[in-house]
């Protein structure tokens, strides 16, 4: 009976071990998985761009030049615009909205999340600098 | 002998008064089709701006719209960081 018992612990021991070593195995894949997925934020030329002020977010939720931008720029831009447009016109599928109305939206929440010194677009239009409060947006965004 | 000469002056004078009148007739006929292009060009014009209504459809986005979908996109900008 001793012997049995003795037997039954040393076998949770060790699955309760494996467990622990698959736990630990798991966390770190997922861990190495998410990492790039957080590293590939955003295209260092398109951040710089974002940070001086070059390009920013209009209205209809896609990205505009505030000032005339080189080639190389204008590409990474362009690239990103088409992308968006991509993913607007999935969205708004799923959503049984336009892609107009679903890149609307976004460009109203896009336009939240700018950060002091970056460009958005004001509702006249204009080119406006983020400050500390809240940006001017169009009367329809939530 | 007078006579006939009084009437053969007499006619062309009065014909000629006539070919006066009928000939502004004819000009005035003549002028309708300009009037009535000159109308109709202003007609034209009026029908013409197109313009607005294109922006009236950009405005129809209603806000009903926009905050129904707020809660999806703001998700979608969360997902795709790279291209926001």
């Amino acid at each position: 009976m001793d012997g049995v018992t003795l037997r039954t612990e040393t076998m949770t021991k060790v699955s309760m071990r494996q467990s622990l070593a698959t736990l630990a195995v798991v966390g770190l894949t997922l861990g190495t998985l998410t990492a790039p997925a957080a590293a590939q934020n955003r295209d260092p030329a398109y951040s710089a761009a974002r940070a001086a002020g070059q390009v920013g977010e209009k209205m209809d939720g896609y990205l505009g030049y505030v000032t005339p931008a080189a080639p190389a720029l204008r590409a990474v831009v362009e690239d990103i615009n088409i992308k968006r447009k991509a993913v607007y016109a999935d969205k708004a599928q799923a959503n049984k909205a336009t892609v107009e109305e679903y890149a609307l939206t976004s460009g109203c929440l896009l336009i939240a999340q700018t950060k002091p010194g970056e460009k958005y677009q004001a509702p006249d239009g204009s080119w406006q600098t983020r400050g500390n409060g809240p940006p001017l947006r169009d009367s329809r965004c939530p | 002998m007078r006579n006939p000469e009084l009437t053969r002056s007499a006619n062309p004078a009065t014909n000629r008064r006539m070919g006066h009148g009928s000939n502004f007739r004819h000009r005035a006929l003549l002028a309708l089709p300009l009037m009535g292009a000159l109308a109709t060009a202003g007609c034209i014009s009026v029908n013409a701006p197109d313009k607005p209504i294109v922006i009236e459809l950009n405005i129809n986005i209603k806000q009903e719209v926009v905050y129904r979908l707020a809660q999806d996109a703001n998700a979608t900008i969360e997902s795709n960081p790279d291209i926001f």
